[in-house]
C-alpha cells in the first residue's frame, strides 16, 4: 500500500510541475528579458544533462567509453553529418572502445 | 527492469511508467523505495527530478501555442526528449509535430519496454556493451549544437556543463541538474552588464514566434 501512495504522490507531483510550466500565462512572458530567459533555460538544463549522461556514475565522475562515443558525435557534428550518423558514430565508437577494453 | 528488482509489483512497475512518465525520476522512487525509504520522502526525491520539466514547459508553451484545452494532455509529454525536439525546429508547424511524433514514440516505447521489462524480457542483454547508453547523450548534443548560436547561448551551455559536473559528487540526484539552470540568468545578468543595458524590445534572433507575429 505504502508503495501505491508513493506511485500516487510521484506521479501528481510530477504531472502538476509538468502543467505548471504549459500553464503560466503568455503576457507574464512577454517581457524580453523574460522570454530571452525562457528560451535560455532548456539549453543549460540539456547540456547539463548530456555532460551528466556522459561523465556520471551514480554520484562519480568518471571518464569511461561513454566520453569517446561523445567526442565522436561532436566530431561527426562538425563534419555537418546526418542526425542518424551521428548517433551512429557516438554508438560505434563506445562499443568498439569497449571492445577492446576501454 | 529496475522497479521488478525493488520488490514493485508487475501492476505498479507498468503505473510507474503510465503516470510518472519521467525516466529519472521513476528510477529515484524505485531506488528510495527499495532503499527501504519513506515512501513520501521517496516521492519528494523524484518530485525534485521532475521540477526542470516545468523550466521546459515555459518554453514550449511559447513554441508550441497550444489551444489552453490542450494543455493538460500534452503537458504529460513534457520531458527532456520532447523539450530537445521541438527546439530545435525552425517553424511552429515542425514544433508541434516534433513534440507529437517525438511524445507518442517514447510514451509507447517507454511503457512497452517497462512491459517486457517487468516481465522478465532479458532477449536483449547487456545494452552497455553495445554502446547504447551513448546514444542519449549524442542525441541531446545533437539537437542542441544548432541551439548554440551565440556567444550567450554558448556561455550558458559551457557554464551548466560545469555546474552540472561540478555538483553532482555533492547534491542529491536532480539538484545538480537544476543548479545548472542558473547558468540562463547568470549568462544574461552579464550580457546585459556588458551591453550596458539590456536591449529592451529587441526581438530574439531567429527566433519565428516573432516572425509569425509579423505575418
Amino acid at each position: 500500500m505504502t508503495v501505491w501512495i508513493a506511485i500516487a504522490a510521484t506521479a501528481l507531483g510530477c504531472y502538476v510541475v509538468k502543467l505548471a510550466g504549459l500553464l503560466v500565462p503568455a503576457g507574464a512572458l512577454e517581457r524580453p528579458l523574460v522570454r530571452r530567459l525562457a528560451a535560455l533555460l532548456p539549453v543549460a538544463l540539456l547540456a547539463a544533462l548530456t555532460a551528466q549522461q556522459t561523465f556520471a556514475d551514480g554520484h562519480a565522475l568518471v571518464l569511461d567509453a561513454r566520453a569517446a562515443g561523445l567526442v565522436a558525435a561532436a566530431v561527426a557534428l562538425v563534419l555537418r553529418a546526418p542526425f542518424l550518423l551521428v548517433v551512429a558514430a557516438a554508438v560505434l565508437v563506445t562499443a568498439g572502445v569497449r571492445a577492446i577494453g576501454g | 527492469m529496475t522497479s521488478a528488482g525493488g520488490g514493485l509489483t508487475l501492476l505498479q512497475t507498468c503505473a510507474l511508467s503510465l503516470l510518472v512518465f519521467t525516466g529519472a525520476s521513476q528510477f529515484a522512487l524505485v531506488g528510495a523505495l527499495a532503499a527501504g525509504g519513506n515512501p513520501l520522502t521517496a516521492a519528494a526525491g523524484a518530485f525534485f527530478l521532475g521540477v526542470r520539466n516545468t523550466f521546459y514547459g515555459l518554453r514550449l508553451s511559447q513554441l508550441l501555442a497550444l489551444p489552453r484545452a490542450v494543455r493538460p494532455f500534452a503537458a504529460q509529454w513534457v520531458i527532456d526528449e520532447t523539450a530537445a525536439v521541438t527546439l530545435a525546429q525552425p517553424t511552429r508547424r515542425a514544433a508541434r509535430i516534433g513534440f507529437t511524433v517525438t511524445g507518442l514514440t517514447l510514451y509507447l516505447l517507454w511503457n512497452l519496454t517497462t512491459l517486457l521489462g517487468a516481465l522478465g524480457a532479458k532477449a536483449i542483454g547487456d545494452t552497455d556493451a553495445w554502446g547504447l547508453d551513448a546514444a542519449g547523450p549524442a542525441v541531446f548534443l545533437a539537437l542542441l549544437a544548432p541551439m548554440l548560436r551565440t556567444t550567450t547561448e554558448r556561455a550558458v551551455a559551457a557554464l551548466a556543463v560545469l555546474l552540472g559536473l561540478g555538483l553532482l559528487p555533492v547534491l542529491p540526484a536532480g539538484v545538480p541538474v537544476l543548479a545548472a539552470a542558473l547558468a540562463a540568468p547568470i549568462a544574461l545578468y552579464i550580457e546585459g552588464r556588458r551591453q550596458g543595458e539590456v536591449r529592451n524590445g529587441a526581438p530574439e534572433e531567429g527566433s519565428y514566434d516573432a516572425q509569425e507575429e509579423d505575418r
